[in-house]
């Protein structure tokens, strides 16, 4: 096996007496989609956030490429090639989706004490970002307001922005979420032109887009990993069928979520 | 993206707007030349020191989303700046210019970062904490006149350079002092620095998953503002030839976020329209009733409730009805 790319190593965190991530254990290997899988509430996002740095564990460690990155915040470790998306869009609403892009292009190109030039000029970031842009299709909406555009794109606008960063992990948490059935099939086959090419971590309720994606799935259920492992070993499992997929996946053979 | 001012004739009717209004500024001192009546020239002169430290304002506030209630202690310690060294007879501006923007860079760098470590109406009231605190400094310092303040003899001096000594000297050092800084903060807003403070502003945890440490940022953001607002205060030492602690009363610092907030927040000229705005109601009001203050809040309200563009976004409107009728 390749050396993972993110080792996660007996992450803990409670709130308040109640346990939200208990004791995971978790690899990403380098160019795997790596997908978490597991009921409401059973800690996805706090793991996502726990691994962006946005919240620190109580216990356990997280590696990144061999290099302890357990205590880093948040844009420490987005400047060494995490990326995330936000499960409930976040975006700088009222910049342009064209900004929005071009910020993280910015980024990831030197700081940005840089006080005098004028950035909407720079041909290197306007050219990135249009290049982001339109690699989710969304180039014919540079100039709108990130407000002014729908659900589905405010999610395609998201990943552009994760992916402009040049990360070497993307942290994807429910990137169809809220989705109409046609917006999901495309952001699958935008992910999928990407397997091979990024390592991800994908939170996802969808299962068939988890099913259609994941090189590995690990399942969640109250903060503990209850099973690990290729999809078709997981839709095998039982334990993972009574505890997430529900009696109606076991009877007809589990797949749609 | 474009955003090039080919000619005169492709201007957007704002930007007419305010060329007339700079250009109306520099004539002025000709109009009062030939009235030999000051008053208007002290009026635009106090117009265009306000609007510096509004515009130096709203370069936090506006473009930074930083809501601070304490941009008044730059004032003060700018034009401190100026005063305590003329009482020693230093009158070269060559030194204390620079005194007053390094002491108010140095002010905003150390309580910036105590401040920006919190936020919302923590930074606000923390903010306006420090500079009660410099109030009361200058306050008890009986050397330099306490609470009574201190008169500045003579106005900086700049080695036979330019004189400002002079109402119409100074008028015009104030006047580019005002083109400057615009031009300065325009650059600043539209570079890559402003672009993340312009996203810190908007969606600060994005930009941390982005990879900016936007708290470093905000940080030299906050001591920019304040440099500006420290060579403002400079020029309202010399301008006022005296100084007192009331320059950094909170009051004032209230005054200045109201000057921001009526003008028009995170746009170029709003703050100077702002500023307009309070020193000409504020002389015509102070005139009528001595309840003036109360319709500076009606209008404040009126402001936030149905116009946030404030007055900046008002003549961008009458701009864009005036277009819609000609074509």
């Amino acid at each position: 096996m390749a050396q993972a790319l993110l080792t996660v190593d007996r992450l803990y965190k409670s709130f308040g007496g109640v346990t939200a991530t208990d004791n995971v254990d978790l690899e990403v290997i380098p160019g795997e989609i790596h997908a978490i899988i597991g009921p409401n509430g059973a800690g996805k996002t706090t793991l996502v956030t726990l691994l962006s740095g946005e919240l620190r564990p109580d216990a356990g460690s997280v590696r990144f490429d061999g290099r302890a990155i357990t205590a880093l915040p948040a844009h420490a470790r987005a400047r060494l090639g995490i990326a995330r998306s936000f499960q409930i869009t976040s975006l700088m609403l009222d910049m342009t989706a064209l900004d929005n892009v071009a910020l993280a292009v910015q980024a990831r190109s030197g700081h940005s004490f840089r006080f005098w030039a004028d950035a909407r000029r720079d041909r290197d970031l306007a050219e990135a970002a249009m290049a982001g842009l339109e690699a989710v299709g969304l180039a014919d909406r540079a100039g709108q307001t990130a407000r002014a555009l729908s659900h589905g794109e405010h999610r395609l606008l998201e990943i552009a922005m994760a992916l402009s960063t040049k990360p070497r992990l993307l942290l994807l948490d429910e990137p169809m979420a809220g989705m109409g059935v046609e917006e999901a099939q495309r952001m699958i086959g935008f992910l999928a032109g990407l397997k091979g090419e990024k390592s991800m971590l994908l939170v996802e309720h969808d299962m068939d887009a988890v099913f259609a994606l994941a090189d590995r799935i690990t399942v969640l259920v109250n903060g503990r990993v209850i099973a690990s492992g290729p999809p078709e070993a997981i839709r095998r499992d039982d334990a993972v069928r009574r505890a997430y997929l529900g009696d109606e996946a076991v009877a007809d053979g589990g797949g749609a979520g | 993206m474009q955003r090039d001012m080919l000619s005169p004739l492709d201007w957007k009717p704002k930007t007419w707007a305010m060329v007339v209004g700079l250009a109306l500024l520099a004539l002025l001192p000709g109009y009062v030349a030939f009235t030999e009546d000051t008053f208007y020239l002290d009026l635009a002169s106090r117009l265009m020191i306000l609007g510096i430290a509004a515009v130096s304002l709203n370069l936090i506030l506006g473009h930074g989303g930083m809501i601070s209630f304490g941009h008044a202690a730059y004032l003060g310690i700018g034009a401190y700046s100026v005063g305590i060294p003329a009482y020693y007879e230093i009158h070269d501006g060559f030194i204390q210019i620079p005194i007053a923007v390094a002491c108010s860079a140095l002010f905003a760098l150390i309580t910036g970062a105590i401040c920006l470590r919190t936020k919302g109406v923590y930074f606000i009231m923390i903010t306006m904490a420090f500079t009660q605190m410099v109030f009361f400094a200058f306050v008890s310092i009986e050397e330099y006149g306490g609470d009574d303040g201190l008169v500045i003899e003579l106005r900086s001096e700049f080695a036979g350079l330019f004189d400002i000594e002079g109402a119409t000297g100074l008028y015009y050092f104030i006047f580019a002092s005002l083109l400057a800084t615009l031009y300065l903060v325009h650059r600043i807003t539209r570079s890559r620095f402003g672009m993340v403070i312009e996203g810190a502003r908007g969606n600060e945890r994005r930009m941390h998953a982005i990879g900016y440490d936007t708290y470093r940022y905000r940080l030299v953001c906050y001591v920019i503002a304040g440099a500006i607002c420290g060579f403002a205060g400079a020029l309202l030492g010399n301008f006022t030839n005296f100084i007192s602690p009331e320059m950094m009363d909170w009051t004032a610092s209230g005054e200045l976020i109201f000057m921001v907030v009526l003008g028009g927040t995170g746009t170029l000229f709003g703050p100077i329209l702002g500023a307009a705005a309070f020193v000409l109601l504020e002389e015509w009001l102070s005139a009528i009733t001595i309840y003036w203050h109360f319709l500076f809040g009606a209008l404040l309200i009126l402001v936030v409730l149905f116009w946030r563009g404030g007055l900046n976004g008002l003549i961008d409107w009458i701009g864009r009805a005036a277009w819609r009728k000609r074509s």
